[in-house]
C-alpha cells in the first residue's frame, strides 16, 4: 500500500482515538449537568435531609465538605510550603534529599484507601479524636501536602537565581530573600498548587469514609470532634446504600460536587495563565 | 545584630540573624516531614496490620476463600481481582494514552491542543465517586445490553472506567516523554525519506519508551489504588476470577474489600487485622510500582547527553 495513503489512514485513527478519549468526559459532564440542574433548588442547597435522606437538602454536606477543606487547608499548607521552601531553597543534592523526593512520589501514589486506615489507625484510635472532623482533616491534609509540595517546589524553582544573588548583593540574608522576594513572586504558582491539592481533598471518599463521615446526621457540626456528613461521601451513600433514592437527589448530588471540584479547577487554570502572561521575567 | 557571613552552595553569599535560626530550622524540619510521615503511615499499618499474621494461618491467608464472617481471610481472590482490574485497565488505557499523547504533541494544530489539554485536565479533576456514579446509571447498563451480563456491574466495566481515570496520567507522562526527544531525530526521520508516520513510530516513539514505560507504571499505581469507582461498578462478588468469562462478572478488589467491610468490623477483631493486612498489602504494591517509575526517572537523568 502506498505510504501515503498509510499515514493518512494513520492520521486518521489518531484523530479518532482522541476523541473516543474526550466525547465520553463531555458526555459524563453534559449528562450530570442536565439531570442535575433539574434538582437544583434553593431548598436542596439550604435545607437538612429529611425522611431519611429521601427529601429535603444537602446543606450539611456542603458544609461539612468545606470545613473538611478549611481544616485540611490550615494543616497542609504550611507543611506543604515549608517542606518546598527547603527543597527549592536550602537542600542539596544528597542521598538525605533523594529520599525525602523518595518519600514525596511514594506519599502521593499510596491509595486513598490505605490513607484512610492510616487515619483511622493513628487520628481516630491511637489519637482518640474519635470520627471527627479534625480526623478526616488531617488525613487529608498528609494525602494533600505531597501535591502542594511538588507545585510549590516547581513555582520557586521558576523564581530566577539572580533575584537571589541580587538580595545578598545588597547584604540581605537568605532568608529576608525568600520573604520578602522569592516567595511573593512564586506566590500565584503556590496558590496554583495549593487550590489543585485542596480539590483533590475535597472530592475524595475514601479517606474520609472511617475517620470523620456521618452517613446520616441532619445537623451542623458543633466543634471540630464532631463528624460530618460530606458530600462526596454523601453521593456514595445515597447511590449504593439507600434503597429507593429518588435518582433526581442523587444527580443534584452529583452536580453540586462537580460544580465545586470543577469551578477550583478552573480557578486555578485562570490564576496560573494570569500570572504566567502578567510575569516580566 | 550579630551577622555572620557564610558561603553557600547556591553560588551566592549569605548572612543569617540569629532571629532566623528558628524559622530556618522550622524549615528544615517540614522538609524532612514527608519521610516521617511515609514511615508513620507504613509502621500504623503495621501496627494494626501485622497481628492477622499470627492470628490466623498462613494457609488460610492466601486461600481461596474470603468469608470474614467464617473466619475464612483467603486474600487471592481479591488480590486477582485487583490485578484483572488493573491489567484489563491498563490495555485499554494504554494504546487510547499514547495514540492521544501523539496525537497532541505530534500532529495536533494549537487550537485543537488548546481545547484537548484542558479537557484531560477536567478528566483528571472529576472526583472518582461521581465517576463510580455515572457509571453505575450509564456505564452498567449498556455493558448489560451489549454483553448480557445479568447487573453490568462487571470487571469490565471497572476497568473500563478506570482505564478512564489512568489516562490523565498517561496522557501528560507520555506527552513529556515525547516532548524530551530531540528534534533533530524527526529531521533525520523525515530526511532519510520516511513519512512522518512512519518517523513517528520508528523513531520518535522507541525514542520515547522509557518515559512511556513511566506513564504506564504511574498510571498502573493509580488504578490499584483506586477505591471508590471500582467499588461502585465491579459488583463486588469474592470470587476466583479464573475462568474465561471472568471479565463479564463481577468481582472485587482489595480497595473495595477495605471500604466495603472496614465500617462494619469491631476494633482488634481479626477481621479488622485481616482488613489492615489487605492495607500492607496495597501500600507494598504500590510503593514497587512508584519506585519502579522513580527509577525510571533517574535513568532518564542518566543519558541526557542523548539530547
Amino acid at each position: 500500500m502506498d505510504r501515503f495513503l498509510v499515514q493518512r489512514l494513520g492520521f486518521a485513527l489518531l484523530l479518532f482515538v482522541a476523541l473516543v478519549v474526550v466525547v465520553p468526559i463531555l458526555f459524563v459532564l453534559g449528562v450530570i449537568v442536565v439531570e442535575g440542574s433539574m434538582a437544583i433548588t434553593w431548598e436542596f442547597l439550604s435545607a437538612m435531609p429529611s425522611d431519611g435522606m429521601k427529601g429535603g437538602g444537602i446543606f450539611p454536606t456542603i458544609v461539612g465538605t468545606f470545613l473538611l477543606m478549611l481544616g485540611t487547608a490550615m494543616a497542609s499548607i504550611p507543611v506543604g510550603v515549608g517542606g518546598a521552601i527547603y527543597l527549592a531553597e536550602y537542600a542539596r543534592d544528597t542521598w538525605l534529599t533523594r529520599a525525602i523526593r523518595l518519600a514525596i512520589v511514594n506519599l502521593a501514589g499510596i491509595p486513598s484507601v490505605v490513607y484512610g486506615l492510616f487515619g483511622l489507625g493513628l487520628f481516630v484510635l491511637f489519637l482518640q479524636f474519635g470520627t471527627s472532623i479534625l480526623a478526616g482533616a488531617l488525613t487529608l491534609a498528609i494525602m494533600t501536602i505531597p501535591i502542594i509540595i511538588s507545585t510549590t517546589e516547581e513555582a520557586l524553582r521558576a523564581v530566577p537565581t539572580e533575584f537571589r544573588t541580587i538580595i545578598a548583593s545588597l547584604g540581605g540574608t537568605r532568608w529576608q530573600g525568600i520573604r520578602g522576594v522569592v516567595l511573593p513572586q512564586a506566590l500565584p504558582g503556590i496558590i496554583t498548587g495549593i487550590i489543585l491539592g485542596l480539590l483533590r481533598a475535597a472530592g475524595e471518599t475514601a479517606p474520609i469514609l472511617f475517620t470523620v463521615a456521618a452517613f446520616y446526621l441532619p445537623r451542623l457540626p458543633h466543634s471540630p470532634f464532631d463528624p460530618t456528613m460530606a458530600l462526596p461521601y454523601h453521593l456514595y451513600v445515597i447511590s449504593t446504600q439507600v434503597p429507593g433514592m429518588p435518582l433526581r437527589i442523587q444527580h443534584g448530588t452529583a452536580l453540586v460536587l462537580l460544580t465545586l471540584v470543577l469551578s477550583m479547577n478552573v480557578t486555578a487554570t485562570v490564576i496560573r495563565s494570569y500570572f504566567r502572561r502578567r510575569r516580566q521575567w | 545584630m550579630d551577622k555572620g557571613v557564610i558561603v553557600t552552595n547556591r553560588g551566592g553569599i549569605s548572612g543569617r540573624r540569629w532571629t532566623e535560626v528558628p524559622i530556618e530550622a522550622t524549615i528544615r524540619v517540614l522538609g524532612f516531614s514527608t519521610i516521617g510521615f511515609v514511615l508513620l503511615i507504613f509502621l500504623f499499618l503495621l501496627r494494626e496490620g501485622l497481628p492477622i499474621f499470627y492470628e490466623v494461618p498462613t494457609g488460610n491467608l492466601f486461600g481461596t476463600r474470603w468469608y470474614p464472617t467464617f473466619e475464612l481471610f483467603g486474600t487471592l481472590p481479591l488480590l486477582l481481582g485487583s490485578i484483572l482490574v488493573t491489567v484489563t485497565a491498563i490495555l485499554i488505557a494504554l494504546p487510547l494514552g499514547v495514540a492521544t499523547a501523539v496525537f497532541v504533541r505530534e500532529l495536533a494544530p494549537d487550537w485543537v491542543r488548546e481545547i484537548l489539554k484542558p479537557m484531560i485536565e477536567v478528566l483528571a479533576g472529576i472526583p472518582s465517586v461521581v465517576l463510580g456514579f455515572f457509571g453505575m446509571h450509564f456505564v452498567a447498563p449498556l455493558i448489560r445490553n451489549i454483553f448480557g451480563a445479568p447487573t453490568g456491574l462487571t470487571v469490565f466495566t471497572g476497568a473500563l472506567i478506570l482505564a478512564y481515570m489512568a489516562l490523565p496520567t498517561i496522557i501528560s507522562v507520555a506527552e513529556d516523554a515525547l516532548d524530551t526527544v530531540p528534534k533533530s531525530y524527526r529531521d533525520a526521520g523525515l530526511a532519510m525519506g520516511a513519512t512522518q508516520w512512519q518517523t513517528i513510530w520508528k523513531v520518535v516513539v522507541p525514542a520515547a519508551r522509557s518515559g512511556i514505560l513511566m506513564a504506564v507504571m504511574l498510571g498502573m499505581g493509580r488504578a490499584i489504588g483506586e477505591t471508590m469507582a471500582v467499588m461502585m461498578v465491579t459488583g463486588n462478588a469474592a470470587r476466583l476470577p479464573l475462568t474465561f468469562d471472568s471479565l463479564f462478572r463481577p468481582a472485587r478488589t482489595m480497595t473495595a474489600t477495605i471500604a466495603a467491610e472496614m465500617g462494619e468490623v469491631a476494633q482488634g477483631s481479626t477481621h479488622y487485622h485481616a482488613l489492615f493486612g489487605i492495607g500492607i498489602i496495597l501500600f507494598v504494591l504500590t510503593f514497587l510500582i512508584n519506585l519502579t517509575a522513580a527509577s525510571a526517572i533517574f535513568r532518564k537523568q542518566r543519558r541526557g547527553g542523548l539530547r
